[in-house]
């Protein structure tokens, strides 16, 4: 078991959790993800990690409650106990030979990129930030890139907070103006990270993207997590857990990760319903 | 008496009513039906079964206990050489190895080792009420990496000699494939978690939750005062045939198949973890973990399997009584057949149509046997234009692992082989000082009992060396 150290509501859906696990806070790198279980016979849910604080054995981990499990995770207290924790598991971000960087980070997927940043930045690498999500109520972490980051873009889809539009906007521009990366890494939905790519494309600037396919266990066992890059010409099967989470933007196939994501949409929105139903129900009943 | 020339049947659920449940296929002997199965051993002098067993159990010994009426006195005898008889009596492939050899087996069928030696394991979880005696402790730790057959194994022979051992184990349950990959049809997992809580008796810690590789590395847990390690870390990623369509929405590894259903329960009524249910489905390839996901397939509802398989009948590796119950369950061997293509659905007037990116159906070609490969078997090679395809909205590839690179890639100066395997000699020692290996993270996917034997060895091996020191 594991324990609840701190809760926070960023916003009314994106929780941040410190989990007490000292040796995955003793490991864990950015770009890293753990697995957990909220309770017994519970479904096994990555997330990557989102910060640690080694004195105190806490892993930092954000989310958006989505799901029948994020929504059990959600109803957990400061205090409480999660049933399992295991981590850190993939391959930590690459940072050797960058010195200038772009974050570009979507929605939730800021969580993810903030950390990463941070490291740059302790790293001494000049740091460009672009976040962007759908609305202003749905904008976090905002202070925190703004200290990590060098300059920082905020964008919001319908233009209720800083620019409007998407991420590429203002990336494009900075690719135009001349600016030149050693990397962008972009973390946030496959389809902002497929445009992402599409956006660098024409400048030649290498992208690295964190992919978050469906997974079980995590260490190289089930295969669930499976990608296809294209590299030389040829088809390769990756698996996300082990060779992963981040990949060669370029090679990725986003179009067959998307399809793959959503092949248990049908099963996830019923689970969500019903959980969501059933804490109705023991509402009703206390 | 004349000696029965068939071994005594073992009582089963009938195949319409097993092919809807989950409960165990065989219900194992009565009292009466071991005594009359062990009336048949021949107590013979060169015991040529017992060289068949890679834990060289004393077969003919343990059933002249039960001749005698002396079940508690079978199992200890079991237990010298075995610490898991009750998985064992039942997931072994007898028939290759003890039975095998059975000198009645020359003239008629040989004698159901397997299933006395379950009845006898089962015998003492029901009745016995003893605890295991817990041996002094001679205060050496050894560290065992992964919880399936070959880390228990290993863990419980070294327990018993006083050692103080620590289990570690990547995922949130301990028992590695016989949780993950074994259905509950087939092996209960009570009867894993029993055999589990015998060791925990002896003074084995488990620890979940612990990737060694990533949580903790070999190196560190030397450091942590571990004076040898013993790496069971199992079979690894699956693998696929690289043929189109792999990447569509209702293809799964066994492995994957396999853990959701039994690991993570989707078996059940209103699980937290999915699956793809029902409908038709197409398992590739031939061996007891085939197997296994067929009967999972047609027990979560399926309404008609296939395996695919590229040989024929006579060079399927599962187990014979897995085939036998498989197809009297209604699964359908489509022998001598080899995928070429999965089809997947598409909508060209509907993008956003929900079935798009699901499998259809899988095509395949049929194969013929040519000339004995290096290994003696037959090579299959296909007809030409044989071409045919099967409508099926699940494909469950089962055709072998290659070893987790997790160890090999954060354990400095260990080596492995070209197919990633952990290099160890026969002591089962790698190429590292005092670290251990054995089961499917050397020799690539096999048996329970090959990797129980590995670990039993390895056991051996690392008391001589710290006696030694």
């Amino acid at each position: 078991m594991y324990k609840i150290l701190t809760k926070k509501s960023l916003t009314p859906t994106v929780i941040q959790m410190e989990i007490e696990a000292p040796l995955v806070a003793n490991k864990a790198r950015p770009g890293q993800f753990i697995i957990l279980r909220v309770d017994e016979d519970g479904e096994r849910i990555p997330l990557t990690v989102a910060g640690t604080d080694q004195k105190r054995g806490a892993v930092k981990i954000i989310f958006q409650i989505v799901g029948a499990t994020t929504k059990k995770l959600d109803i957990k207290n400061e205090g409480e106990y999660i049933e399992d924790f295991a981590g850190p598991l993939g391959v930590p971000t690459h940072t050797d030979g960058i010195k200038k960087v772009c974050i570009v980070g979507g929605g939730v997927g800021c969580a993810i990129a903030l950390p990463v940043a941070e490291e740059f930045k302790r790293l001494g690498a000049e740091v460009t930030g672009i976040i962007g999500f759908r609305h202003r109520d749905l904008l976090i972490l905002e202070e925190e890139f703004s200290s990590c980051c060098d300059t920082l873009t905020v964008m919001t889809d319908d233009g209720s907070y800083g620019r409007g539009g998407n991420v590429t906007v203002p990336l494009k521009e900075m690719l135009e103006n001349g600016e030149k990366f050693d990397m962008i890494i972009t973390i946030g939905p496959l389809i902002m990270m497929k445009f992402v790519v599409e956006t660098a494309r024409p400048y030649n600037t290498p992208v690295t993207v964190s992919m978050n396919p469906i997974m079980i266990d995590g260490t190289g066992m089930c295969g669930g997590c499976r990608l296809t890059l294209n590299r030389d010409g040829k088809r390769i099967t990756s698996f996300a857990c082990v060779d992963g989470p981040d990949f060669n933007g370029y090679e990725v196939d986003f179009d067959e990760a998307m399809s793959r994501g959503r092949m248990y949409a049908d099963f996830e929105r019923h689970a969500y319903e019903d959980t969501c139903n059933l804490f109705k129900k023991s509402e009703g009943e206390f | 008496m004349a000696i029965k020339p068939e071994k005594n049947p073992m009582p089963t659920q009938s195949p319409e009513e097993r092919a809807h449940n989950f409960d165990e296929v065989a219900l194992g002997y009565t009292y009466k039906m071991a005594k009359a199965e062990a009336s048949r051993c021949l107590n013979c002098k060169n015991k040529p079964c017992v060289n068949g067993c890679p834990v060289n159990i004393d077969i003919p010994g343990f059933i002249d206990y039960i001749k005698n009426d002396d079940i508690e006195g079978a199992y200890k005898h079991i237990s010298k050489s075995s610490s898991l008889p009750a998985v064992c009596g039942r997931v072994c492939p007898q028939e290759s190895q003890c039975e095998k050899h059975c000198t009645l087996g020359i003239k008629f069928e040989p004698v159901g080792i397997g299933r006395l030696e379950r009845f006898v394991a089962d015998y003492h979880n029901e009745n016995s009420t003893d605890t295991p005696e817990r041996p002094t402790s001679n205060g050496k730790r050894v560290a065992v990496i992964g919880s399936g057959p070959s880390g228990l194994t290993c863990a419980g022979d070294l327990a018993k000699k006083g050692y103080d051992v620590t289990v570690y184990e990547a995922l949130h349950t301990a028992g590695g494939v016989l949780v993950y990959g074994i259905p509950e049809f087939r092996l209960p997992k009570s009867i894993v978690k029993k055999e589990i809580d015998t060791l925990k008796s002896l003074g084995v810690k488990i620890e979940t939750n612990v990737i060694i590789g990533k949580t903790l590395t070999v190196d560190e847990l030397f450091d942590m005062g571990f004076e040898a390690v013993f790496i069971g870390s199992g079979a690894g990623l699956p693998n696929f045939m690289n043929i189109p369509g792999e990447s569509l929405k209702g293809v799964y590894s066994a492995n994957e198949f396999l853990t959701r259903s039994n690991l993570m329960k989707s078996y059940r009524t209103n699980p937290d973890t999915p699956i793809m249910k029902g409908g038709r489905v197409a398992v590739v390839g031939g061996g007891n973990v085939a197997m296994d996901a067929a009967r999972t397939s047609l027990r979560l509802g399926a309404e008609k399997v296939y395996i695919i398989y590229r040989r024929s009948m006579d060079e399927l590796p599962a187990r014979r009584e897995e085939v036998e119950h498989a197809e009297e369950e209604g699964i359908e061997f489509r022998l001598l057949c080899n995928p070429v293509e999965i089809l997947g659905y598409k909508n060209e007037n509907d993008p956003k149509d929900p079935k798009n990116g699901f499998v259809k159906a899988i095509k395949c070609i049929k194969m013929e046997l040519g000339e004995p490969d290096e290994k003696g078997r037959r090579r299959p090679v296909p007809v030409e234009n044989s071409e045919f395809s099967l409508d099926i909205d699940t494909v469950i590839m089962s055709i072998g692992t290659s070893p987790n690179p997790l160890i090999k890639n954060t354990t400095k100066g260990l080596e492995v082989n070209s197919r990633g395997g952990i290099v160890v000699n026969e002591d089962g020692l790698t190429s590292k000082n005092a670290v251990y290996a054995g089961g499917d993270a050397v020799t690539g996917a096999a048996t329970v009992i090959s990797a129980m034997g590995a670990g039993k060895k390895a056991a051996h091996a690392i008391d001589e060396h710290l006696r030694n020191k």
